[in-house]
């Protein structure tokens, strides 16, 4: 990863910086005109986000059940970026909202669900933060819960009866709007996998400062 | 580049953004030239003429009436604001915190190797 750390850095930051330009040439949508625009982040970082739980929920599985400490690092920091990324769709979704439907909240399946899902990922951090010695285990059920959850928040949309758009809007996207939206899910993809990296580095280091310490004790 | 650096490119490509997606399009051209063949005519793409599923997103090139387009630029700009703020200022905060362990680190090692060496 560290050979390629650079190198995506760099992907990132162009991918980032011609996003908006992509975006702005895209075509408008026939019913809600600009107000659309933001669903060129609001269901790339909901998509991240869905992925970023999983990565969470599946090493948490692998530290659960084969006490794999590396896979705790990759857990904490995927959960919090799980959190970070369910903070942007929470705010960008009731932005478009205002416009599209004319309240800024609902308390429909698809949004209940999503911020259920993120509660139980800052759930997660808390537990993790303040929970003492055994916060792992709890920690890692807890994130395999999250991440169980994550079907659920998908296919609200088609199970009920919601005022969010379906999940056949992505597959049906016009030509001139699936380009701009696809770049995006990339973009946000590359830059997950670089703070996923960065942010497990930071774990590793703390893990290692607290072995350190318990080392001087002793 | 610092992130105060970083932050102001930011800015600035939002400010250019916003300005650029607050221009008004041109106007559609709905009244047909009556000396033009019908097959000649200009083809306003309607949300109706397209084959689009009716679930789906139909885009539209240029709208049928300006009315239609609902204008959104303050609601646009700040969820790309917010979202350029709050990547930004997680990275920010990790690399608060990645500084703070390393120089945790360091003083361990240097209180470790001091021990070793006194013992």
């Amino acid at each position: 990863m560290k050979r390629f750390f650079v190198p995506l850095v760099l992907l990132a930051g162009a991918m980032f910086v011609y996003a908006p330009f992509m975006i702005l040439g895209a075509p408008y949508e026939s019913t809600m005109g600009l107000v659309q625009k933001i669903f060129y982040f609001h269901a790339p970082v909901a998509m991240t986000m869905f992925l970023a739980a999983f990565v969470c929920g599946i090493a948490s599985a692998l530290y659960l059940f084969r006490r794999n400490k590396e896979a705790d690092h990759i857990a904490v920091a995927a959960a919090e970026i799980t959190v970070v990324l369910g903070s942007i769709v929470l705010v960008t979704g009731p932005l478009w909202a205002r416009k599209a439907w004319g309240i800024w909240w609902d308390w429909e399946p698809r949004l209940v669900s999503t911020l259920v899902m993120w509660l139980i990922f800052v759930a997660y951090l808390l537990l993790r933060r303040y929970g003492g010695p055994g916060s792992e285990r709890l920690g890692a059920g807890v994130a395999i819960f999250g991440m169980v959850n994550v079907p659920f928040v998908y296919w609200s949309v088609n199970l009920w009866r919601t005022l969010h758009p379906k999940t056949s809007v992505v597959p049906t996207l016009p030509p001139g709007l699936r380009g701009p939206f696809w770049f995006c899910v990339l973009g946000f993809i590359v830059v997950f996998v670089l703070i996923l990296h960065v942010r497990t580095e930071l774990e590793r280091r703390r893990a290692a400062v607290e072995e350190l310490y318990l080392a001087l004790e002793e | 580049m610092n992130v105060r650096g970083m932050f102001l490119v930011g800015f600035l490509l939002l400010l250019g953004g916003s300005t650029y997606a607050q221009q008004p399009a041109a106007p559609p051209k709905l009244a047909p030239d009556p000396a033009a063949r019908p097959d000649q005519q200009p083809q306003v793409r309607t949300p109706t003429s397209t084959g689009a599923a009716q679930e789906g997103f139909v885009p539209v090139e240029q709208l049928a009436k300006p009315e239609d387009r609902i204008p959104a630029p303050a609601l646009v700009g700040t969820a790309y604001a917010f979202v350029w703020v709050a990547l930004f200022a997680y990275l920010w905060s990790i690399w608060r915190r990645l500084s703070t362990v390393e120089r945790e680190l360091q003083a361990l090692n240097r209180r470790a190797g001091t021990g070793s060496r006194s013992s």
